[in-house]
């Protein structure tokens, strides 16, 4: 073969080589294909990679503030001990008396031997009496009949259950102290000490610095709920409107050019400058509430108008012009032509759009720490739906950073757990969008 | 083996350049091209002939495996230049292509310099060894695109800023600069105006002493100035293949005559 | 709630107002329907249109404008010898709507009574202790001054709005009355209606231009504010970031540069990070990928530009930094202090960035007109000869454009870098040192005690400008750019 190509190189006509060989070049031309091909592969496979290890973090370091580490006790109470307590100065000191004497009953019908005292309970538990009280006095039929409690463990027994917190590391303080751990451990063979499903952190609000077990998530989903309220009935109707007008009436002028250049800018603007104009303009300028979930609201309806605007425009465009003119045709006005049958036609697709929009304004966060929607501790729902907006509170997004930047190492577990949640929500918001425009979807 | 039918070829005066055997053409699960056999004359210029849609571009793309490039595209039987079948597995369509050049419908000089569009046929098949002998190259390319002599000045200057015409002859000139020996033309000049189109066959008329050209095109007017033989194809059939005077003087098929007089097509 | 019972009255009016309009056209056509000019419904639109945005648009008006009318009548009344050294007018004033808020608990839960309220010779002490009851947040003892002022708020609050209702109802019906004269079978209800409702639909579209009018505004207020207090040369030449959080300027160092060295390094690692790879994930996705790997592979990519950056935030101040420590850290090359550092905020950015460079890449270079690539595999070209030498050089613009777009997104993030990049100043080449940027000391000066009177919170001010004229211009050279290459193709 090699001797053909030869001589036919020599010979005037066929000038060129065999197609069949191969030539050094062209192995040279394409081993280098084959690497490009593989950079471009390599580079989605980093994406990837990187994709999988945000989530892995978060589902591993998320999943366990969904439990809790609880002591499970059986506690009886008779009446008289319940009159004797509530005679004495400190009701409180009274009942954890009994609940220590409980457990370390319990813990000796097992045949486990631990010496432990009050200030241990009290490392290991927070303080029950006050729970044990407010229990029965809200339940006096209770009193001589045994009652399962499920009374919530400190971080520092879940840290130690979890690896976080080891007997080596362990430094005696007034957290926990190495005996507690001795405690832990009988505790834990005796099954008092489990780990249950905590509705607390779904349900709960914040609970403050010194208490990461107690910190729930709930008051700042209702925070997120209305500002997402705030945000949706501004943002939807006024998108819809200025899209109307820009892709039906506007005629071309300069007006209309300074609409369009303001819209496609302020859609690159960085979220934190929309919180500065949220500061200046709703907090110092209108002295509307700090932390308010409205004027959360209001800063994010700014910051999302442009994405909706300009998903709006680009599903009034998908309208087919015959559909106008059909319209016109037979005596509608540009008004009712738009109104009755451009707009309907267009609504899956704002509709999309709207949603895709509200769930960035839902995750993000940078405008919401100018107008104090962080550092604030939400511990309580609003009172009302009007308190709803207007009374301080924090947003889902918020309240993560503001867990993630407590110096207790027991919150990042709670922020993480928060963008579960968080993701959560957003995953469902795609969804929905997903299925409308696989749904309505309309091909012309 | 192959030398003997390589000499055999040398001895005749026109030899085959290009033979497809029961070429069928798929794309998807329409059937293209069917049972095409044709035998195609180096130093030749031959027309492809036909409607819209008959497949005369496709089997054009064929010849340098364009359609490799299309994922649906499947074609089945021969196509054999100077002896080797080009559908072969151990035959690299670069290597093909650089063998057998192509012009497309629409000019389309690459956003580079005048200069870096022909030079870059070259470059990728390192023709030159150094610079002078890639100027060289160029300025031949150009002068065989003829269009040297209104670019000389302004080798620099982007490609899309020649005019229409000029720019379709940059695109020759890029073809010819990697030392093809076919040239394929896919309606060269249904996007120029009648001065460029003139100036265009005028080329293809000179380009017949160095190369087998195959030019696919919508007017007969055109296949019978330019060309010396014809081929007509109507609905994925190769119809009538042969001398274009006699093609378009004494048709021998029906359907030939039928679009040649206009009343199909 | 008296502003919610005025918007629910003026919407009665219009509610009622539609409805005779529709009674008073339907007589005065012989309640025959054909008689009329418009459809019935725009009749009685027009009334409610009539009276409803006028009145509306007056009480909007009014409660912006009253506020300031009235800070500036209560401000005066503050003497100077009443402001402590270590306040400002603002603080006072602030103190004083606190007092008014607190005196109108007190009265809504009976601990003062209105005559006290109102009565300028009240003692002070008894105030304090009367709204404390209340649950009313009183910082310190109530003044003279403080009182008298805050008495005077809330008399002129209370007038402005008592007054502001009046006028509001009276408008509302004398434009229903306006509306329902014209409630007449040959008005042309329609066109006023529709002309009413695209001035609706200018309105709303304006927003965008009042939107940024308000950045600029409140951006170039408070940045002169901060350069009356602040020289301009030392806030933009500075060298060192140190403000002071007792002293009250002067001993405060706010110089700009050491924040914009901390945001163009983080930028440059970060899209270090994510021009090669988003680059070549949009050229295989583009080029090489088949159809099935690419509608998997492109979401995918995507999702990571839809997750919320407080998610990236915690992912490099909980996952990345701590990795990063223990390979560079003590443990390991021992040149990193700490996980916040350039790099861990540069790195996770340059993860979020990578789906925004490969799609709008991607855009682009399918963008890219097909007969270009023909051109040079007909010429022998192999795929990637083709994409380094014709495609990538045909898109290079539209993609200097997205790296453009992606550049001011990383300028202007903000969770990564306040979660990640560290809280310290400085001006250094090490990547594994922290550093700061202009987005996380706007956040750090701006959140706590928010008092706007002290060149330490003001300098966000200036910072936020410098940020928005960063980015802006970036933008829109970058749009500019975009805009030109898709209209060669066009």
């Amino acid at each position: 073969m090699y001797d053909a190509s030869l001589s036919s190189g020599a010979a005037p006509k066929p000038r060129g080589k065999s197609l069949l060989v191969q030539d050094a070049r062209t192995r040279k031309r394409n081993a280098a294909e084959k690497r490009f091909r593989a950079y471009g592969m390599t580079a989605i496979l980093i994406g990837l990679f990187f994709l999988v290890v945000l989530a892995v973090s978060i589902i591993r370091s998320g999943v366990p503030a969904f439990t809790q580490t609880v002591v499970d006790v059986e506690f009886t109470l008779t009446e008289e001990q319940y009159t004797a307590a509530e005679g004495e100065l400190f009701k409180t000191k009274a009942y954890e008396g009994l609940l220590i004497e409980q457990i370390r009953d319990t813990l000796e019908a097992r045949g486990l031997e631990v010496a432990f005292d009050a200030g241990a309970i009290e490392r290991l538990l927070g303080k029950p009496g006050g729970t044990l009280r407010e229990h029965y006095r809200a339940n006096e039929q209770d009193l001589g009949s045994p009652v399962s409690f499920k009374l919530a463990a400190a971080s520092r027994v879940d840290g130690y259950l979890t690896g976080r917190v080891t007997r080596e590391a362990l430094q005696d303080s007034r957290f926990m102290q190495a005996s507690d751990l001795d405690l832990i451990d009988a505790l834990v063979s005796a099954d008092i000490i489990t780990r249950a499903f905590n509705w607390n952190f779904i349900t709960g609000a914040d609970s403050g610095v010194d208490n990461p077990g107690g910190a729930g998530i709930g008051a700042s989903v209702i925070g997120s709920f209305f500002m997402m309220l705030v945000v949706l009935a501004l943002s939807l109707p006024i998108g819809v409107a200025a899209s109307i007008y820009l892709e039906e009436f506007a005629p071309q002028n300069r007006f209309t050019d300074l609409i369009e250049v303001n819209i496609s800018n302020l859609a690159a603007v960085p979220s934190i400058v929309f919180g500065i104009l949220g500061l200046a303009v709703f907090i110092q300028f209108m002295h509307l509430p700090q932390s308010a979930p409205l004027v959360g609201g209001l800063v994010l309806t700014l910051m999302t108008l442009p994405t909706i605007i300009i998903s709006t425009r680009a599903s009034l465009k998908s309208v087919p012009p015959s559909i106008r003119d059909a319209a016109l045709g037979v005596g509608a006005s540009k008004m009712q032509a738009v109104f009755h049958h451009v707009l309907p036609l267009a609504m899956p697709g704002i509709l999309t759009g709207t949603i895709i929009g509200l769930a960035q304004a839902l995750g993000e966060t940078a405008p919401l720490l100018l107008i104090g929607m962080v550092g604030f501790v939400a511990r309580g729902y609003p009172d009302g739906v009007l308190a709803g907006f207007t009374e301080p509170n924090s947003a889902m997004p918020a309240q993560i950073y503001t867990w993630a930047a407590r110096a207790d190492a027991s919150f990042y577990e709670k922020a993480w757990g928060g963008i579960i949640i968080l993701l959560i929500f957003l995953l469902t918001m795609n969804i929905i969008a997903i299925i409308l425009r696989r749904r309505f979807e309309r091909r012309w | 083996m192959k030398d003997n039918h390589i000499a055999e070829n040398e001895v005749a005066t026109k030899n085959i350049k290009i033979a497809a055997r029961d070429v069928q053409v798929y794309y998807g699960d329409t059937h293209a091209i069917k049972d095409v056999n044709v035998e195609i004359e180096d130093k030749t210029v031959t027309a492809f002939i036909g409607p819209s849609g008959c497949g005369k571009s496709t089997f054009l793309r064929c010849i340098n495996r364009m359609n490799d490039t299309i994922d649906v595209c499947r074609v089945v039987g021969d196509i054999l230049i100077d002896g080797e079948d080009i559908y072969d597995r151990k035959v690299d369509p670069v290597q093909l292509r650089a063998k057998v050049g192509m012009v497309f419908q629409k000019p389309n000089p690459f956003p580079k310099s005048i200069y870096d569009n022909v030079a870059y046929g070259p470059r990728i098949h390192g023709l030159a060894r150094n610079k002078a002998e890639l100027d060289d190259i160029v300025e031949r390319a150009l002068r065989r695109g003829a269009i040297w002599n209104e670019v000389k000045d302004r080798l620099d200057a982007p490609g899309t800023g020649l005019s229409g015409g000029q720019q379709q002859r940059l695109c020759i000139a890029r073809a010819v600069a990697t030392e093809p020996e076919v040239l394929l033309m896919d309606e060269p000049c249904s996007a120029l105006d009648p001065i460029a189109t003139a100036q265009v066959e005028e080329l293809i008329d000179e380009l017949r002493q160095n190369y087998s050209v195959v030019i696919v095109t919508h007017s007969m007017q055109q296949a019978a100035r330019v060309s010396q033989k014809t081929a007509f194809f109507h609905l994925g059939n190769l119809v009538e293949f042969g001398e274009t005077d006699k093609i378009f003087t004494a048709p021998e098929d029906p359907r030939t005559e039928s679009y040649i007089t206009g009343r199909i097509g | 709630m008296p502003i919610l019972w005025l918007f629910l009255i003026v919407s009665g009016i219009a509610i009622a107002g539609y409805y005779l309009g529709l009674a008073r056209v339907m007589r005065s056509a012989g309640g025959d329907r054909r008689h009329m000019h418009s459809l019935p419904s725009y009749y009685g639109g027009n009334v409610a249109i009539k009276a409803a945005v006028p009145a509306l648009l007056l009480m909007l008006v009014w409660l912006l404008v009253q506020p300031m009318i009235v800070n500036n009548s209560v401000s005066a009344l503050i003497p100077d010898s009443a402001i402590a050294d270590a306040s400002s007018r603002g603080l006072v004033l602030s103190e004083v709507r606190r007092a008014a808020d607190g005196m109108d608990r007190a009265l809504a839960q009976g601990t003062m009574d209105a005559s006290m309220a109102n009565d300028p010779q009240a003692d002070p002490d008894d105030v304090t202790s009367r709204l404390q009851d209340a649950g009313a947040i009183v910082t310190s003892q109530i003044t003279q001054p403080v009182l008298n002022a805050a008495q005077s708020y809330r008399m002129q609050n209370q007038r402005g709005n008592q007054f502001m209702s009046g006028v509001v109802i009276v408008l509302a019906l004398l434009g229903a009355l306006w509306g329902l004269r014209g409630a007449q079978a040959d008005f042309r209800a329609r066109n006023v209606v529709e002309s009413a409702v695209k001035m609706l639909l200018i309105g709303a579209a304006s927003i965008a231009i009042l939107t940024t009018l308000g950045i600029v505004l409140s951006l170039v207020f408070n940045t002169i504010e901060f350069f009356r207090l602040y020289p301009a040369s030392d806030f933009f030449f500075g060298t060192n970031w140190a403000p002071s959080f007792s002293g009250r300027g002067g001993s405060s160092d706010l110089g700009v540069l050491p924040l914009l060295w901390g945001t163009f390094y983080i930028s440059l690692v970060a899209l270090a990070v994510a021009i090669p790879i988003g680059l070549f994930a949009a050229v295989y996705l583009s080029e090489y990928a088949s159809n099935s790997v690419r509608s998997v592979a492109k979401p995918l990519l995507e999702v990571l530009a839809g997750i919320p950056t407080i998610v990236y935030g915690l992912f490099a101040l909980l996952t990345v930094g701590p990795l990063l420590v223990s390979v560079f850290g003590r443990d390991g090359l021992g040149i990193m202090q700490a996980g916040t550092a350039v790099i861990t905020a540069g790195l996770v950015m340059g993860v979020m960035l990578i789906p925004f460079v490969s799609s709008l890449s991607d855009d682009i270079i399918n963008a890219v007109p097909q007969a270009m690539r023909d051109g040079s595999y007909g010429l022998g070209a192999t795929k990637s000869e083709t994409i380094r030498q014709v495609i990538l050089p045909a898109a290079l613009p539209g993609i200097v454009g997205a790296i453009l777009l992606a550049a001011s997104r990383a300028i202007g993030e903000t969770m990564i870098v306040v979660l990640g990049a560290g809280a310290a100043a400085r001006l250094s080449l090490n990547p594994f040192d922290a550093m700061t940027t202009v987005t996380a000391k706007i956040v750090s000066q701006l959140t706590g005690d928010a008092d706007f009177a002290s060149p330490e919170a003001l300098v966000a001010f200036a910072l936020g400008m410098t940020l928005f004229v960063i980015t802006l211009a970036l933008n829109v050279f970058a749009l500019y750019i975009v805009r030109k290459y898709r209209e060669q193709y066009d």
